[in-house]
């Protein structure tokens, strides 16, 4: 428990299921989380995310199999997790009428920090989430993205071993994703706390995470970083290379074409770019080529492999939401 | 202040505090402290009345509670009528309002026991209750005392006081209900809708269909004891209404003098022989209605056991 070597597990779930009626909304779910690292639980919505949360929460019951939270069994001893976790529901609230200070001050006397190093504390955080400004605004006149940084804010207050935000990117725009995803990579790191999220936003939130599950229809399908979860789930899937140029003179295509390796080329007329599939990264063969006719090459990119493919096949449909 | 109150007292704090910075508190409140101020005048014009009719005016302070000149009803009955509301309006958005605005799962994933939650606002809309109708009884004896120059008794005192821990009760009962009702609708329109719809049943309707079921059973042939019979059967279905329930208790409460609440058909042969008007005791007193003070506390008890039950195993996700 005191270790804090990379190999700590610090959120164990075995076999953890949950069954409503007919449904099996968790499915005989195997992960382990160690200390100290982000791991994004991505799956479209209604893959049984949000109900893993709240069995290792203990505010539901697990029809099968154990979770453990920090050494401790949620479903047993709730409020013992309660205190070492901080949960950030998707769509949090809070009391509205209310400023930050005072709803941060709330949170802190529940856990029953000492009122005037609750208010320091707040204050801290407040500054940390960049609300500083903005502290003696009651909360109904925040912005989305406004509460989801007091959001933050509000679960570290308890200086939790432990945070599970539960889609925290929902409802805000890009850029302000990026900054929250900014935001919680700085945090975890200065203060040394496990981050679990759950998204269903594959792109946006991959690149914070140091390892992904990838959740469907309440089954691990896979896990790691991005490169292993393609292996995984395509090991099959071919290289991708785009590229445009100034000009396609039939030659040069042929020669591209006739590459060792190459499989398949394709022009992608959406993007102006051409798109040569391949069994191994071709890109500077491609490069030599083309600079050998005379062509200017506008763009050359290897594609990151096998990420449009999971998000084509697993989450569209369910990320308008 | 204690350095680290326990998250009980802190959850009951901002709710106390809530409902003080709450318009709603003070709508309720006015329209109680209005028409009680309201029957308080008419009792005070009146009880000069009821002391010249009265042949004992011991216990004359006692009528400023139940004295009405026929326009406006008595303290009591405002009491009985208006309690309802009160209770209703501070609890029937106790809990779901918390889950649509998504505050319930943020409170629930601290370290508080889920049970805290809600017997927190239970006892927090009590506790604003309970300042509430002491602060209007005693004003209402205050005001009686000045403009009446009357002597309170110490007998007089503690059946007052007795009376408004009853009410507090039969508001308790309501408060219950309402959020009973908030822990089953997830919508508070529709907890309130229920709650004042069983209000208005009680308050209003139910006499009306006693009425019906009064008529439908008369008895045809004309003997004491098919008469009792009838009685009887009446009275037990009066007994289902809570707002009759309480007014038996307060009517030992406040009559002094009555001592038994059925009818007379029913007297025992040891309550014949009682000497009609001898004011009984504080104690006697409740001993008469207390088969309808256990029955208040019981369904009280029973509203909120259901709901602690349904909302420990409510699974609470956020908002919906």
């Amino acid at each position: 428990m005191t270790s804090t070597m990379m190999a700590d597990p610090v959120i164990t779930l075995t076999g953890l299921t949950k069954r409503y009626g007919e449904l099996t909304a968790v499915d005989h779910l195997n992960l382990t989380i160690h200390r100290g690292e982000i791991f994004g639980l991505l799956g479209p919505n209604g893959a049984g995310k949000s109900t893993t949360i709240l069995m290792m929460l203990g505010l539901t019951e697990p029809t099968e199999g154990t979770a453990n939270v920090c050494g401790i069994d949620p479903t047993r001893q709730p409020i013992l997790v309660k205190r070492k976790v901080g949960y950030l529901p998707d769509d949090v609230g809070f009391y509205e009428d209310m400023n930050a200070v005072e709803n941060l001050m709330y949170t802190a006397r529940l856990n029953g920090i000492p009122d005037d190093q609750g208010r320091r504390e707040a204050d801290r955080l407040l500054e940390l989430v960049g609300l500083s400004d903005a502290k003696h605004k009651r909360v109904g006149t925040y912005s989305r993205g406004m509460r989801q940084r007091l959001g933050l804010a509000d679960v570290l207050i308890k200086r939790p071993e432990v945070i599970i935000l539960d889609e925290p990117t929902l409802g805000l725009d890009p850029e302000g994703i990026k900054e929250l995803m900014e935001l919680i990579r700085q945090l975890s790191r200065q203060e040394g706390i496990t981050v679990l999220l759950s998204s269903h936003q594959l792109h946006q939130v991959q690149e914070v995470c140091d390892r992904v599950g990838l959740f469907v229809k309440g089954k691990l399908l896979a896990q790691g970083d991005v490169n292993a979860l393609a292996q995984q789930l395509f090991p099959d899937e071919k290289v991708k290379i785009r590229f445009s140029l100034s000009d396609t003179p039939e030659q040069l295509m042929q020669q591209i074409r006739e590459l060792p390796d190459a499989v398949d080329l394709e022009y992608d007329r959406n993007a102006d770019e051409w798109v040569l599939q391949a069994n191994t990264d071709l890109s500077s063969d491609i490069a030599s080529l083309v600079v050998g006719h005379n062509v200017r090459l506008y763009s050359l990119k290897q594609e990151k492999f096998g990420l449009d493919e999971i998000y084509l096949r697993y989450f569209q449909g369910s990320e308008a939401s | 202040m204690r350095k680290n109150a326990s998250p009980f007292w802190v959850i009951v704090r901002k709710e106390v505090a809530d409902y003080l910075h709450s318009w709603r508190f003070y709508i309720l409140v006015g329209i109680i402290m209005l028409t009680c101020l309201g029957s308080l005048y008419t009792a005070l014009s009146g009880i000069s009345k009821a002391a010249a009719a009265d042949v004992r005016i011991e216990f004359l302070f006692l009528r400023l509670f139940t004295v009405s000149d026929g326009n406006i009803p008595s303290f009591m009955e405002f009491i009985m009528f208006l309690g309802p509301l009160l209770g209703i309006g501070l609890g029937f958005d106790a809990i779901n309002s918390e889950r649509n605005k998504g505050t319930l799962s943020r409170t629930l994933a601290q370290p508080v026991p889920r049970d805290y939650v809600i017997n927190a606002k239970f006892v927090a809309s009590l506790l604003v209750i309970g300042v509430a109708f002491f602060a209007l009884g005693l004003l209402v004896v205050g005001m009686g005392i000045i403009v009446t120059g009357l002597e309170l008794s110490f007998e007089e005192f503690i059946r007052i006081i007795a009376y408004l821990l009853m009410s507090l009760v039969y508001v308790a009962f309501w408060l219950n209900l309402a959020i009973l009702f908030s822990v089953l609708f997830k919508q508070p329109a529709t907890a309130a809708l229920a709650g004042i719809a069983i209000w208005l049943f009680f308050s209003i309707f139910y006499s009306m269909i006693l009425n019906l079921i009064a008529d439908a059973i008369m008895p045809s042939e004309e003997s004491l004891a098919a008469y009792r019979r009838f009685e009887s059967t009446l009275l037990f279905f009066s007994r289902f209404s809570p707002a009759f329930l309480f007014s038996e208790v307060t009517t030992t409460l406040l009559y002094p003098t009555v001592n038994r609440l059925n009818s007379a058909l029913f007297a025992t042969e040891q309550e014949i022989f009682m000497i009609p008007d001898t004011p009984l005791s504080i104690w006697q007193s409740m001993l008469v209605s207390w088969p309808q003070l256990t029955a208040m506390i019981a369904l009280t008890l029973i509203c909120f056991a259901i709901s602690y039950y349904v909302f420990m195993r409510q699974e609470i996700r956020s908002r919906n």
